[in-house]
């Protein structure tokens, strides 16, 4: 039986945490921009300094994601991105990076239709680390919890900014990786005046609740170095990227997208750097 | 109230709409317990919306099928014309108990989000609808009533432009305004506790035909798209020997995959929140429906629908586009009566059930709304050639 990562992510997290340093989170889509362009924006991520990368399996009704991750999934599909397809991306990405963290991350259905311990064998044989489900809350998670444990994989949870601290807790405590708190209402995608005062409240909270027995990784809305940087301030011990790579994959033309992502998850990256180590004065974006 | 239907139903959705499902959940448990709330909102059905609807003999039509009686439950005579005021006002008043300023809602054939926007123009109540283009386009006309009943209708261009996208963006919507907002989802769909709530809004239908029968027909007919009507006919009877049919829409024909006959077709999946049939890829990716109905045009189905249909206590038939432009054109001319599309498919099976069965015994079709909305559609089909005028 092939086994995930067994805690690529947790270890990769740690690893920097003992430095000092912070992780930053790179979301990445299979089969977009279509053609060889994934596999540009993957390498732009990996030479910008991203220390996991989630990779995107596209769904036809993406409910947690905004605009940009949404019609970036339709065009994925248009493009005739498969399951098997994004699992052959994740398998080259693999091979490329051999000691990256990996997610992927997609919507229940998907797993579904190919039952939840089929599809967790075989994103693990791909050689994912872990699964990011959105629409699988704890208490619907059972069959997918325990298939993803049997593949040697962690099954990420997610909590929000109005989860009571009670159920903080319990999902702190279930899920394995990171947790991944959605720290603003609504989807996936930036917000005009970056993370707002409740979000960085939600990571206090969540950060209590894990009692530093699990990282606690804060995601949506983030689009600039300056939202990393308040995350960060608020103890975020990962900070997630998604929407800002996908726009700008969707508007460079493909020679310059590696230069252009790596360029961006630099910057990115920057905030989450020990202060010792951050470059100054900052170098051309 | 019951959260699974066998292993259907439940709650998938993101994180965030947890709290407020639990609190949907607890507020309808409050309001139900109250007779206060359950007089407030008889006395809404009666004087505002008119009910209890007519059951009305339909004495032509039964002589046409040469069977069982055919009986018409008149959901078509209600404010707004159609079943769906049932629901919604039980839901404005449920979000106005609740301390909510504002109500999302998402719309196929426009019925549901005209419905809404009387509701809460009536409660006070800020509404906005989303509706999927393709729907706007065929169904213009509701969309200017919804804009005069002081209602916002937000048009959606994403995935196949139909009802399944416009509750795409309707949950994306309440996900970024949770505190303040009400998702008054209009069928009997979505992950827990709506599939139940809008059952029981929607069970006043069955328990009216129940007394105006005098007890349970010998058989009930109603249309399924996400199956409101269906359910609310359904329910009251289950634990009688009435024979229950549900009718999808079989498009252009179960083999030409044109269709949204999610029962008939489709197998079992996860979206909008529940756990349900779908009409779906080998991958999980979820479209490709088709029915001259919008309200019909819909790839998913009531979690308890999925579950009746396996537990065999339902039959899920279905009638093609031609059979319920047929049925809506023979109900019009025999009895003076233009059926909504959707509605137009029960009739069309109905006359099926009557006609194998003796003439002392009774068929109660739920005709669940009216056809003005759709006489456009119906001519533009006899202009192309498609049935003769």
């Amino acid at each position: 039986m092939t086994a995930g990562g067994g805690g690529r992510i947790r270890a990769a997290l740690d690893r920097l945490a003992s430095r000092g340093e912070r992780a930053l989170v790179a979301y990445t889509m299979a089969g977009y921009p279509p053609g060889r362009g994934a596999l540009s924006v993957f390498r732009g991520i990996v030479r910008g300094g991203a220390d996991v990368v989630e990779v995107g399996l596209p769904f036809s009704d993406p409910l947690a994601d905004g605009p940009v991750i949404r019609d970036a999934a339709a065009a994925s599909l248009r493009g005739g991105t498969t399951v098997d397809g994004a699992l052959a991306f994740v398998r080259r990405a693999r091979k490329e990076e051999p000691g990256l963290p990996l997610a992927i991350m997609t919507y229940a259905n998907i797993l579904h239709r190919r039952g939840y311990a089929r599809f967790a064998a075989d994103a693990a044989r791909a050689g994912a680390d872990g699964l990011i489900v959105p629409d699988i809350p704890v208490d619907e998670s059972a069959g997918y919890a325990a298939a993803a444990a049997a593949a040697g994989l962690d099954a990420v949870l997610l909590a929000a900014p109005n989860t009571p601290p009670g159920r903080l807790r319990l999902l702190a405590s279930r899920s394995s990786g990171f947790l991944y708190l959605v720290a603003v209402y609504g989807t996936t995608g930036a917000r005009e005046g970056g993370p707002p005062e409740y979000a960085l409240r939600a990571v206090r909270a969540a950060r209590r609740a894990a009692g530093g027995r699990i990282p606690v990784g804060a995601g949506f809305g983030v689009s600039a170095p300056g939202d990393v940087a308040r995350f960060v301030g608020a103890g975020a011990d990962a900070v997630i990227v998604g929407s800002a790579i996908l726009r700008l994959a969707g508007t460079v033309p493909p020679r310059r997208l590696e230069d252009e992502v790596a360029s961006l998850v630099r910057g990115l990256k920057e905030p989450t750097l020990p202060r010792g180590r951050r470059p100054f004065p900052r170098g051309p974006a | 109230m019951r959260g699974r239907f066998g292993p259907f139903g439940g709650r998938y959705v993101p994180e965030t709409l947890v709290p407020a499902l639990d609190e949907l959940e607890e507020g309808y448990a409050a309001a139900k317990a109250d007779r206060r709330f359950r007089a407030e909102l008889a006395g809404y059905l009666k004087d505002y919306a008119g009910r209890p609807t007519p059951l009305y003999f339909a004495r032509n039509l039964t002589r046409m099928a040469g069977g069982a009686r055919i009986y018409l439950k008149r959901e078509d005579l209600l404010h707004g014309g159609a079943h769906k005021i049932n629901n919604t006002m039980g839901q404005a008043l449920l979000a106005r108990r609740m301390g909510k300023r504002r109500v999302v809602a998402e719309t196929g054939a426009g019925q549901h989000g005209v419905a809404t926007a009387m509701a809460c123009a009536c409660l006070g109540i800020r509404s906005e609808v989303y509706m999927g283009s393709k729907d706007a386009g065929r169904q213009s006309l509701n969309v200017y009533r919804m804009g005069l009943l002081g209602s916002r209708v937000r048009t959606v261009d994403t995935g196949s432009r139909t009802l399944k996208d416009a509750i795409s963006e309707a949950i994306r919507d309440w996900t970024a305004n949770v505190s303040d907002t009400h998702y008054l989802l209009g069928s009997a769909v979505g992950p827990r506790p709506y599939p139940g709530m809008v059952a029981d809004f929607q069970g006043v239908i069955g328990k009216e035909i129940r007394r105006q029968m005098r007890g349970a027909p010998d058989a009930a007919v109603a249309c399924v798209g996400g199956g409101s009507n269906a359910i609310g006919t359904f329910r009251p009877l289950l634990r009688t020997g009435a024979e229950l049919v549900g009718v999808e829409a079989a498009g252009r024909g179960l083999g030409t995959g044109m269709h949204s006959a999610t029962l008939g077709a489709g197998s079992p999946g996860v979206l909008h929140g529940m756990m349900t049939y779908l009409l779906q890829d080998a991958d999980g990716q979820v479209g490709g429906t088709h029915s001259v109905s919008a309200g019909l045009d819909y790839p998913g189905v009531g979690p308890e629908h999925a579950f009746l249909k396996e537990s065999g206590r339902v039959r899920y038939a279905s009638a093609t586009d031609e059979e319920a432009v047929a049925a809506f054109r023979a109900l019009a001319t025999a009895e003076g009566i233009i059926p909504a599309l959707e509605s137009a498919h029960a009739v069309a099976e109905a006359v099926k059930v009557a006609r194998r069965m003796g003439g002392s015994k009774s068929v109660v079709v739920t005709l669940s709304g009216r056809g003005d909305k759709d006489v456009g559609v119906v001519r533009g089909r006899a202009a192309a050639g498609g049935e003769g005028a």
